[in-house]
Parts: structure tokens; sequence; C-alpha cells
């Protein structure tokens, strides 16, 4: 007990040390930090020098408490620990680790704040610094919002530093020397006189020596991991199907299970016959949960065919029935007051009062997350303790919910959070894992794998809100004198609370995200947000109202600069208010080569989009065939302000750009007699090899500091594809998808 | 019945009608395939049937005539198929879901054919969906290994 006693407050001090860290920039210092979860699933022989660094004979594991979803997360994560500890990446074994609030992710708010992310001036820095109190004390490990990266640059460093720091006194303990006369490399402390000592060796040593508050880190010059493109700890495993998500999870006497809840989402199960499904082969139990029916059985496919034979007679849906009446309401919500008004430059109405050049409305529909990996999840609940697996983006409300749902102690909820077949947000939602832990619950002792079907996937998501935007602009001079863009979406925000019982406490900032903050100069300029009611669940999606709000600012860009006869980026630089997008806008002009001559049919497209901190600049090439449009190639210049890893960084925008397009030439979900109509690929359909053009990344680094790139190449996606359709046809499609418009090969 | 899958017998109990792709997963325990849409829209399932890429979520198992290869079988970490080696070095996997899938596709083509153009690389990888959209690697990857597999690499 002595140890472990001592470990526990040597932790805290280190704690105390990594935790602060994330916080210097504003005036708020955390006094208590949260407890070091590793410590209490310590086995024999491990100590935890951290919350983030685990040691014991056999080697170091790193805990990167955000979930992979793809985006490269571990690696990086892993990278910034590593760095520091002086260790390389293959001597470390990288872990998600556990649920817990000290990994709470405190950047994760700042998106949402009414100051734009170009804002560096001290009211907005305070505010900034501000969203971590809440996102301390609420204590949501949360994997979203392109925060990972920087809500761990500095408190991830410090952690590697401060264990580090602790290895090296135990090894200047040891040897009855200063630790001046030491130092570390490839997870060894060396003396002048080459002895070495392994850190696995030292780590037991480690657990009882003082340590600095604020332990020093490295130049950005000594940096042997950060900022070079390291091979991702995933890849081998991913490359041979020994890569483990929730969908692959195995335990002893597991059953398969899988749910039909009613189609109008949120309505009730009026009654079932579920007396054919009951006899069918596999079939093991029959059991109704929360607004629908899950079936038991000894594999997956026995319980997706029962699940077809239950006759159901479900209740109506609580919302309009079709999807003409859902963008009805949200025109009608133009008629009624703002919820934002964020930007008002100038004088709009009086520059507008004698009626605009350009106006005109867009509009995008609901869409889908359609992760490659159905939603799942493993639950098992046996002696008052519940263990769930499952690929998520939030173990901590995870963690919350089942809980409640179990009717136990948080405590006695194990989440473990595996890798996702993707997430775009769908997995920070609870709802697939409660449908889990439903049925672990009425069989105890059993381990139950739920899996939905695709079409249960597809068709029970919290999809991306649709949205309408009004544009009205006077252009002069060969720029904008005035532009009203005017945006109403239902809320993603609102609706993600009212799941965890919370009313939204103001404006939803997500309905004009990525539209009220660019880096612009209009002399009157105004930009107002309009919230209809939610009405089918919402939620975020890869990049959140920038989704939407990139395609309809850079498409009314576009088109005023068509009205004003200048050249769309010309235009767009003339307007630059900010450096680093300056300096992107002219990256993508040179490696795009724009403005040199093209050969007839063929049309070249920009959009600009800051979003999550990040000045994105895209540029595609399309021609228009006989058969229909062909995407021939895209180009895209980004400021991350640090780039840690630059293939990993290359590699995100190759997958946010296609997601992009992927979007905007396709995607769509329609709602009828209560229902969405898609129900897998074959309706709604994503990108493919024969689609997808070639792109050339150039990554910068001129921002005021180090930002995420998960989702700020999506935006600007779709502008810049049907941009590139004006430029090459003269159509100018204000509706997505634009298939809906025109064909692609 | 028998079913050979990456060289083992394996006798399994299972409906006639069961996929494939059930069959491998939930009954021999052989996770690598996976399950993306049961109707072969997505190519996450793919496996090789005597070398040939085939969708195992619509496949009855009654129906499986020759042997069965999954990722697993292909190559492992220690002893990796130039497909996979050439995914590697080119660090295509992102979520990785359906990279078990594009590697089989892609194995298939290139024993077909050694060295495919554009349009064939289309023609042959468009049935599976990359939703992290790592098509400029995959592409790219796929030529790695079609020269290494002329010895020309």
């Amino acid at each position: 007990m002595g140890r472990l006693k001592t470990i526990t407050r040597r932790s805290l001090l280190i704690g105390s040390a990594a935790i602060a860290g994330g916080v210097v920039i504003g005036y708020w210092r955390y006094k208590t930090p949260y407890e070091n979860p590793l410590l209490t699933e310590l086995e024999a022989g491990e100590t935890a020098l951290t919350p983030y660094v685990k040691i014991d004979q056999n080697g170091i594991t790193v805990i990167a408490p955000r979930a992979e979803m793809g985006q490269g997360v571990h690696t990086t994560l892993a990278a910034l620990v590593a760095e520091e500890l002086d260790v390389t990446l293959e001597q470390v074994r990288v872990e998600h680790g556990p649920a817990s609030k000290a990994y709470f992710n405190g950047a994760a708010f700042e998106e949402g704040i009414p100051y734009p992310a170009t804002d560096a001036g001290r009211l907005a820095e305070n505010l900034r610094a501000f969203t971590q109190v809440p996102a301390k004390f609420l204590g949501m490990q949360i994997t979203g919002g392109s925060s990972s990266t920087p809500d761990a640059y500095l408190k991830m460093r410090k952690a590697g530093a401060a264990a580090r720091s602790a290895l090296v006194a135990a090894a200047a303990e040891k040897w009855e020397t200063s630790t001046d006369k030491l130092s570390t490399g490839a997870g060894f402390v060396y003396a002048g006189d080459g002895q070495r000592i392994a850190y696995t060796e030292l780590a037991p040593l480690a657990a009882n020596v003082e340590l600095p508050d604020d332990p020093p880190l490295k130049d950005r010059a000594d940096w042997k991991l950060l900022g070079r493109s390291l091979p991702r700890v995933d890849m081998i495993a991913k490359c041979t199907g020994n890569a483990e998500y929730s969908i692959d999870v195995r335990l002893p006497d597991m059953r398969y299970a899988t749910v039909r809840m009613n189609p109008g989402l949120g309505g009730k199960l009026n009654s079932y016959d579920a007396s054919a499904a009951k006899a069918m082969r596999g079939v093991e139990r029959i059991i109704e949960v929360d607004g629908g029916v899950a079936v038991v059985a000894s594999n997956s496919w026995y319980a997706f065919r029962a699940a077809n034979a239950i006759q159901f007679d479900w209740g109506e849906a609580p919302y309009p029935a079709t999807t003409a009446e859902h963008f009805a309401a949200a025109e009608r919500a133009f008629g009624g007051n703002p919820d934002s008004r964020l930007r008002d430059d100038g004088d709009v109405g009086a520059a507008l009062q004698d009626g605009a050049d350009v106006e005109t409305e867009y509009r995008v529909p609901y869409l889908a997350h359609a992760t490659m990996e159905p939603l799942n999840a493993v639950a098992w609940f046996r002696d008052g303790r519940l263990d769930i697996w499952a690929g998520n983006q939030n173990p901590t409300q995870a963690t919350k919910d089942s809980a409640a749902l179990a009717d136990i102690d948080a405590e006695n909820v194990h989440v473990h959070t595996t890798l996702m077949g993707g997430g775009f947000g769908r997995r920070q939602e609870t709802d697939f894992i409660l449908s889990a832990v439903r049925v672990a619950k009425a069989m105890p002792g059993i381990p139950i794998k739920m899996t939905w079907s695709r079409e249960e996937d597809m068709s029970h998501d919290a999809y991306r809100p649709l949205a309408i935007a009004r544009l009205r602009a006077r252009v002069a001079a060969g720029r904008p004198t005035a532009m009203e863009l005017s945006l109403s979406s239902p809320s993603p925000i609102e609706s993600q609370l009212s799941r965890i019982g919370l009313a939204i406490p103001g404006p939803d900032i997500s309905i004009v995200q990525a539209a009220w903050d660019q880096p612009y100069a209009i002399d009157h300029y105004r930009v107002s947000g309009y919230r209809p009611r939610v009405m089918i669940p919402l939620t975020s999606w890869r990049s959140v109202g920038a989704s939407q709000n990139g395609f309809f600012h850079e498409s009314a860009i576009d088109e005023i600069a068509h009205a004003a006869g200048a050249d769309p980026l010309q235009m767009r630089l003339d307007l630059m208010t900010h450096e680093p997008s300056r300096r992107v806008l002219e990256a993508v002009a040179e490696l795009s080569n724009w403005g040199s001559s093209l050969p007839a049919g063929v049309g070249r497209g920009v959009a600009f989009v800051l979003s999550f901190g990040v000045p994105v600049a895209e540029v595609i090439e399309v021609v228009d065939t006989p058969s229909g449009i062909k995407i021939l190639n895209a180009f895209a210049a980004v400021d991350v302000g640090i780039a840690l890893d630059p293939r990993n960084i290359e590699a995100q925008v190759h997958s946010g750009l296609n997601f992009g397009l992927a979007a905007a030439m396709l995607g769509e979900i329609t709602i009828d007699k209560g229902r969405v109509q898609q129900r897998n690929f074959n309706s709604y359909d994503s990108i493919r090899m024969s689609q997808a053009p070639p792109v050339k990344v150039r990554i910068l680094e001129n921002g005021e500091k180090i930002r995420g790139i998960g989702e700020p190449a999506t935006p600007p996606a779709a502008p810049a594809l049907a941009n590139a359709i004006f430029a090459a046809t003269g159509r100018r499609i204000r509706e997505l998808p634009l298939r809906k418009h025109i064909n692609f090969q | 019945m028998k079913l050979t899958v990456n060289g083992v017998i394996h006798e399994v109990d299972v409906s006639d009608d069961m996929p494939l792709l059930w069959v491998l997963r939930d009954e021999l325990g052989i996770v690598g395939p996976k399950y993306g849409c049961g109707i072969a829209m997505c190519g996450a399932c793919t496996v090789h049937i005597d070398g040939v890429a085939t969708r195992s979520c619509v496949l009855p198992v009654s129906a499986v005539r020759g042997e069965v290869t999954t990722i697993e079988g292909l190559g492992t970490p220690d002893a990796l198929h130039a497909v996979q080696q050439a995914w590697i070095d080119t660090q295509v996997a992102q979520c990785g879901y359906c990279q078990s899938g594009q590697i089989l596709s892609a194995a298939a083509l290139l024993a077909g054919n050694p060295a495919p153009t554009d349009a064939d690389i289309d023609r042959a990888m468009s049935g599976n969906l990359c939703r992290c959209g790592a098509y400029p690697r995959i592409r790219q990857a796929i030529r790695i290994a079609a020269e290494k597999l002329a010895g020309t690499g």
C-alpha cells in the first residue's frame, strides 16, 4: 500500500503540471486536477507516471485519450509524449485508455465562441481560455471539433517531459549524482561515463521522486519526431486484418443481437408480432427495447433475418411527414427574429434599400454520416459491473448514460474505446451503445454484440441539418459593396443537448459557422442565423455548420465576383484581411496554375473557407463531357500553424476534400411518410475511385497557433466544385446534391 | 458443410443461405472481412475465392466453390503480401475499415493484370467504398505494388 500511496501523490504532482499546461494562455489556473485514472487499474509491476505514461518491465505505454477514427490521432498524440519522454515511437504501445474526466478536452468548445478564430485580441483569448472551465467541469472526454491536437499540444508534451524528469531524477538518486550530469535517449538514461539504465527498470524508483511544477520543453529545433512524417502506429494492423474495431470484439459465449426501431424517428412501438421470428434458426430471445425490438441470436445474420420477419405497428413520427415540410419550416424561420447576428458591418439596410445586383437562394439537404463500420457495441453486464466495447467519440458520456440505464454507479461502468471504422461526428452519440446495454441488462452474465444493420444505421442517424441561405448583394468597381447572407437551419447543438437533458443556453453559432467569421472586408456585410425547430435528430457532421455554410458563402462570393466582372480568386485576395488566409489563396493559385488557359469544356473553381481556425483554399478542375461532369484535379492549401506530421495532414486533406465532394455530388437524405427514405449505399452513395480526383496539397505554417485538420478541408470542396461546374458549363447550381441538376461521369 | 479458409478446413453447421461473411466472422472468428452494407455495394467484405475477388456478404455459404482467402491469409505482419507492403509504405489506411477489402481487390487485379492502367484501376476498385476518401493513396499504392511485382520497383 505504501507504494500505491506514493504513486498517487506523485502522479497528482505530475498531473498538476500536465493539466495546468493546457491553460497557461489564460488567467485561469487549475489547483486541483482530476485523479489519475490509470492508478485504479494498475497491474502488478506497473507504474503510472502521469495520466498519459504507464511503464512496466516490459515496456512503455502512452495513453492517447482521443478516439482513433482514421484521423491519425493516436500517432500524433503519442508522438507528443514520446518526443519529450525521449523514446522512439516504435518503443511505445499506444492505448486509448479508460474513460475519465482527467482526459477532458479543453479545446472542444473554442469554435463556439462569438469571436472569429482570426481574432487574437485579449477579450477573445480570455474567452477562449474561459471555455476551458466548463470543459473541465463537464469533464467531457470528447473527440471532435478538430480540437485533439490543439488541446494536447502543450499538455501531452508536458506529460512526457514530467515523466522524463522523474526518470532522470530516479537515475540520479540511484547513481548518487546530479541530474545535470545525465542525458536521455531512446528509452534510457545515460551517465557521462557511458553507463545506462532503461526507463522500464527505473519506473518504480521514479514514482518516489519530487518533480518540478512546470517541466521545460524541448526547442522545436531539437524535435526528433514532431514535424516529421511518422509511420502510423495502427497501419500494419489495418493492412493485415488485425486492427480490432468494436464489431470485431469476441468474448466467451457471446451472443449476437440487432435491433429494429421505429422508422419514424422517436415514434412509439404500438405492437409487434414476432411469432415467425421466434421460430427461426439461431434465434434465442426477442426483447422489447425503447421504441423497438431487439433480436438475440447465435449469429448476427440470424438476428438480421429474424428481425426482418417481425411485423410491426409503429406509432407516428413526431415531426412533419415530408422533406418539403421540413424545408418549409426553415423558410418560415426567416420571418421570425434572428437567432444570431454576429456580423453586421456598415449599414446593410441602407446599402440594399434600392435593391440588389445579386439576389438568390441556396439549399442543402439533410445528410447521413454513413461510417463504413455500421453502428455497434458490445456490452457485458455481470455482478453489478458493466463492460462496454465501442468505437465512440465520447466515452465519459457513454459511461454516464449507460450507468443511468443500467441503474448502477458510473464507477462500475467500464467503457473500452476501440478503433472506429469512421466517426464523422456520429459516434459522439450514445444511442447505439445504449441499445447494446438494454439487451445486456435483460440478459445478465452474457456478453452481447449489438450490430445495427446498414439499413438501421442509415435510417436512424442523427443527421446533418438541412439549410437554406438567402443572399442579397450589391457590387461596384469589381467587388461587393454590400452583402447580406441569411441562414436558416435547425440546430444540431439544440438537438444534441436535448438528448442529455439540457436546453440550448443561447444562439447556436454553428448555424452561422464559417459564414459570419470569414476574413473578408466588405463595407456593408451582415450574416444572420435563423433557427427553426428541431424536427429529426441532428448532430455534428464533419465540419458541422461549416459543411453547409462553406457552400453558401463561397457560392455567394463566386456569384458576386461574376456579377462584378472580377476574377473570383483575385477578388477574394482583394477582400482578404488575414495574412495566413491570403497566403493559402496565393498558394492554391500557384499549385493549380490559376489563370492559365484551359481547353474547351474545362473549368476551374475556387473556394476559401476558414473553419476551426484553419484557412483552407481549394481549386477543383472539371471537364464537361457528353457522359457528364468529370473531376480532373483538385488542389488544396491549408495552414495549421504548426504541422506536426505532414504526411498525415496531407491524408486528412485528401479525406476532408473527398468527404465534401461526396456530399456535394451525391448526398441527400429525404423524408416521406415520416421515414428516412435512404437505407443503404444503393440510395445513398459516396464518391468512388473512378470519380475521385488526384489531389495536390500544400501545407503552410503562417497561422497564429497550432490547429487540427480533421475537418477544415471539407467545407471548401462543395463550393469549389459548384464554381468549377459554373466555369465549365455556365450553369450555376444552387442546390445540393449537384446530381439533381447535372450528371457526373 | 466443409469450408477451406486460408488453407484450413473448417466444418460448419449453419443455414445453407447464410452469407459466407457471417460464417467467417461469427462462426469461425475470422474478422478481417468486414460487414459494411450486406448488399455488395461497398466491398468491405471482399475475400478471394480461388483468387477471384468476391463479395462475401451476398454469397450463400452453400454456393462457395473453392478455397477462401481472407486478408489474414493474404499476408501477415511478418510475411506481407506485396500489396500490403505497398499499402504500408504509402501509409494508405485512415480508419482502415474498408482496407481489407481494398487490398484484396487490388491483389486480385494485379494477379490478373500486372500493369493496370488508370481505367483498369477504376474498374477494379470502384466497387470498394472508402468513406475516408483515401483514394489517391490507394491508387498510388497499387502502382507501387505493380512495379514491385513486375520486378521494376
